[in-house]
């Protein structure tokens, strides 16, 4: 019989003790790794809203009483700058009949207009942005530094902007903060993504079928099943070496559209090589491959084996089995697999960068051999410039990115739920 | 009556289909062979253009505008800003995953693991984001803005230890979820307890899935790209001063490719020769965490 000393009895009281440090220890962990994602969450939405102090030669109400500058008609901007052209140095009417034989003023457009007027005769100058933090806490800082900037400029405004704003999606890219956008860069994304899936899906889930149904246990396919999962794991800038070499530069006949050139009107969109939309696509395509194809074999390893079965004893032969009951049945669960991947692919940059996304566009991508942006790219190029403005740009296109790829986590998630609910 | 009929018959829709889906899981074959053999290529290219290989694994210099090819900058900061990395997710992903799988309730648990997923698909740009934006101000702050630099190796290392977390937690909180109860009531009724039962029971039993975790984790951070391109700095730097800026080897081939690179130069050439030495280090990390896997795996019925 055991019987219990003193020392036992201490020994226990400090092994609970250890126990309860270590617990404290392994649930801060956890709310740390919370709270640090948090974090993250919570500054990209600081960097998004704050104060900027604006810097203005003329004031836009005094300038176009009654409605915004923007919306005035054609002829009234053409007005509008014959009237303040001359006025001051900076814009002479030599300027305007300049631009006036560049281009006919009354075939630009409004917007153009409004660029010309906004940049040359009101000539606002973003003197320094705050976050949403600082706008709250630091008003003190806010009123000095534009005390400090009084007299250097005609107007100075201290106003709370959203960088998030309707502007942003209109808007292309542009050296001016205040105009610039991401118009092209979500038209881009839209149009790679696409593409992704349409090149990516039917070969994924084909070489899934493939692997969970037709092969058979021999030296070729395991390797096969071996090269997938090991694809899966290489870094992404590595596809976009691939891609670079392979449709880039090697297929650039086929890439860059020339091979079709007699369809396409020539124009400022299209390019002599193959940095594409298309080229892009396939990069991505390859590099989301083997993910959509781990999930399509997953999701068709889970269909019983008793509705396999039932098809043969029916007389059904291996594709009818497959195409009616195999597919139908694990449907939902492909779709999920595939909408993770294509997650995947929107938030790429890095085989992008690679693969030779522009830097300077300003055209909606017309066709798949556009030359292209996409999302991160563009909230990759507005980071890395020193201006902190641009740094607000690009928190405000990563709130755009967010949303758009929580809202395609979402309809996976209750895709799974619906599935799991039938199923139950 | 004849049985001729019901013999196994060949359908040519069968077969063709049979085809078409056997190329199409051919193509991940292709695939690989295709980067293989592009990455070889150039890199050979490169080094028939007069870079002697032992140079390029020992000089401390990337100068390429004077001949010197020394991977070893590059190759030093993409270790020093994974082992940061490493060491901010290893304890914590681990912490947190020992916490989820034994001491969390259901409840906690249904809601922290689905948050750490969706946390999981942030895109790195907006670590690296995060990390210019936030982690080196705060850097800056505690050790001083003429020790840390605006881009500093520190801050895109914890960023990417950041986004490594929820990886390592999820793959080991399944590790450590897939041990037997039988374990740990086998531990309890010796009068072991709940710390080390987790510890000295659970947590062996789960090390080979968790060393995956790991080591899955640390090829993740090797191949990093986007936040090192972002925060690290441009320019190779041969420094162990984390609060220094280097380029990493992601982050060089970012850079020159970034600018229109011409093809079959030097340039050209040597973001290949890096991609080569990178995909041979993480399929050597992959592979190593799948034979662990398999090899160590503990089966209990």
């Amino acid at each position: 019989m055991i019987t219990l000393n003193k020392d036992h009895i201490n020994n226990i009281k400090t092994r609970n003790f250890k126990g309860k440090i270590w617990y404290i220890v392994f649930i801060s962990s956890a709310v740390i790794s919370i709270v640090f994602l948090s974090i993250l969450i919570l500054s990209i939405i600081n960097n998004t809203f704050g104060i900027i102090i604006l810097g203005l030669k003329y004031n836009p109400e005094t300038v176009s009483p009654g409605k915004p500058l923007i919306k005035n008609s054609r002829d009234e901007l053409i007005k509008l700058l014959n009237d303040y052209s001359g006025i001051d140095d900076d814009f002479t009417p030599a300027m305007l009949k300049t631009l006036n034989n560049e281009k006919d003023l009354s075939l630009r457009t409004e917007k153009d207009l409004y660029m010309i007027f906004f940049n040359n005769v009101l000539q606002p100058e973003i003197i320094r942005t705050f976050s949403l933090l600082e706008s709250v806490f630091n008003k003190n800082i806010i009123i000095e530094e534009y005390n400090l900037n009084k007299d250097s400029y005609p107007i100075l405004r201290m106003e709370f902007k959203s960088w998030l704003n309707p502007g942003l999606f209109i808007n292309t890219q542009s050296s001016h903060p205040l105009l610039s956008g991401i118009r092209t860069a979500f038209f881009g994304t839209l149009w790679m993504v696409f593409l992704t899936v349409l090149l990516a899906m039917p070969l994924g889930i084909s070489a899934a079928i493939y692997l969970e149904l037709y092969a058979k246990d021999n030296m070729l396919n395991r390797l096969i099943q071996v090269n997938i999962y090991n694809l899966a794991g290489v870094p992404s800038i590595i596809f976009g070496l691939l891609g670079l070499a392979v449709f880039v530069r090697m297929l650039e006949p086929v890439t860059s559209g020339q091979f079709l050139r007699f369809l396409f009107k020539s124009g400022e969109q299209t390019t002599l090589n193959g940095r594409t939309i298309i080229s892009a696509g396939l990069t991505l395509a390859i590099m989301v491959l083997p993910i959509i194809i781990i999930n399509t074999q997953e999701a068709i390893r889970a269909v019983p084996s008793t509705l396999i079965d039932s098809s043969y004893g029916l007389g059904a032969t291996k594709w009818q089995t497959i195409w009616h009951h195999i597919l139908p049945y694990s449907f939902d669960r492909i779709l999920t697999g595939t909408i993770l991947a294509v997650s995947r692919a929107i938030g790429e940059t890095a085989p992008l960068v690679v693969v030779g996304a522009s830097t300077f566009i300003v055209f909606d991508p017309v066709s798949i051999f556009s030359k292209f942006t996409v999302l991160p790219i563009q909230i990759y190029q507005w980071t890395a410039r020193p201006q902190a403005e641009f740094r607000n740009l690009a928190a405000s296109a990563i709130v755009v990115l967010l949303i758009l790829l929580l809202t395609l986590n979402l309809t996976a998630i209750i895709l799974r739920e619906r599935t799991v609910k039938k199923r139950v | 009556m004849e049985y001729k009929n019901l013999k196994k018959r060949v359908r040519v829709n069968e077969l063709f289909i049979n085809i078409i889906l056997f190329v199409s899981s051919i193509t991940s074959i292709l695939i690989t062979l295709g980067i293989v053999f592009e990455l070889g290529k150039e890199s050979i290219l490169f080094f028939k253009s007069g870079v002697s290989i032992l140079k390029f694994f020992t000089s401390t210099e990337w100068q390429p505008a004077i001949g010197n090819f020394g991977i070893l900058p590059l190759l030093n900061s993409t270790l020093i800003t994974s082992l940061i990395a490493m060491l901010i997710s290893v304890p914590f992903g681990l912490f947190a995953a020992i916490y989820l799988s034994e001491y969390a309730s259901d409840k906690v648990r249904s809601i922290v693991k689905p948050v750490l997923e969706i946390l999981a698909g942030i895109p790195t740009i907006v670590y690296g984001f995060f990390a210019l934006t936030f982690i080196t101000p705060v850097l800056q702050k505690v050790f001083g803005e003429d020790i840390v630099e605006i881009y500093n190796m520190a801050s895109a290392g914890i960023a990417m230890g950041i986004l490594i977390i929820p990886l390592i937690t999820t793959m080991s909180e399944d590790a450590l979820k897939s041990v037997p109860k039988s374990l740990r009531e086998g531990a309890y009724g010796l009068g072991a307890t709940k710390f080390e039962t987790s510890t000295k029971i659970v947590f062996p039993a789960a090390i080979s899935g968790i060393a995956a975790a790991v080591i899955i984790g640390l090829s993740r951070a090797v191949g990093e790209t986007m936040i090192v391109a972002l925060a690290a700095g441009s320019g190779p730097n041969f420094t162990f001063n984390p609060f220094r800026a280097a380029e990493t080897m992601t982050g060089y081939m970012v850079r020159i490719s970034g600018g229109d690179v011409g093809y079959d130069t030097f340039d050209y050439n040597s973001i290949f020769v890096i991609g080569l030495l990178l995909f041979i280090v993480t399929l050597g990390l992959n592979i190593l965490s799948r034979h662990i896997i398999k090899k160590f795996r503990e089966v209990y019925d």
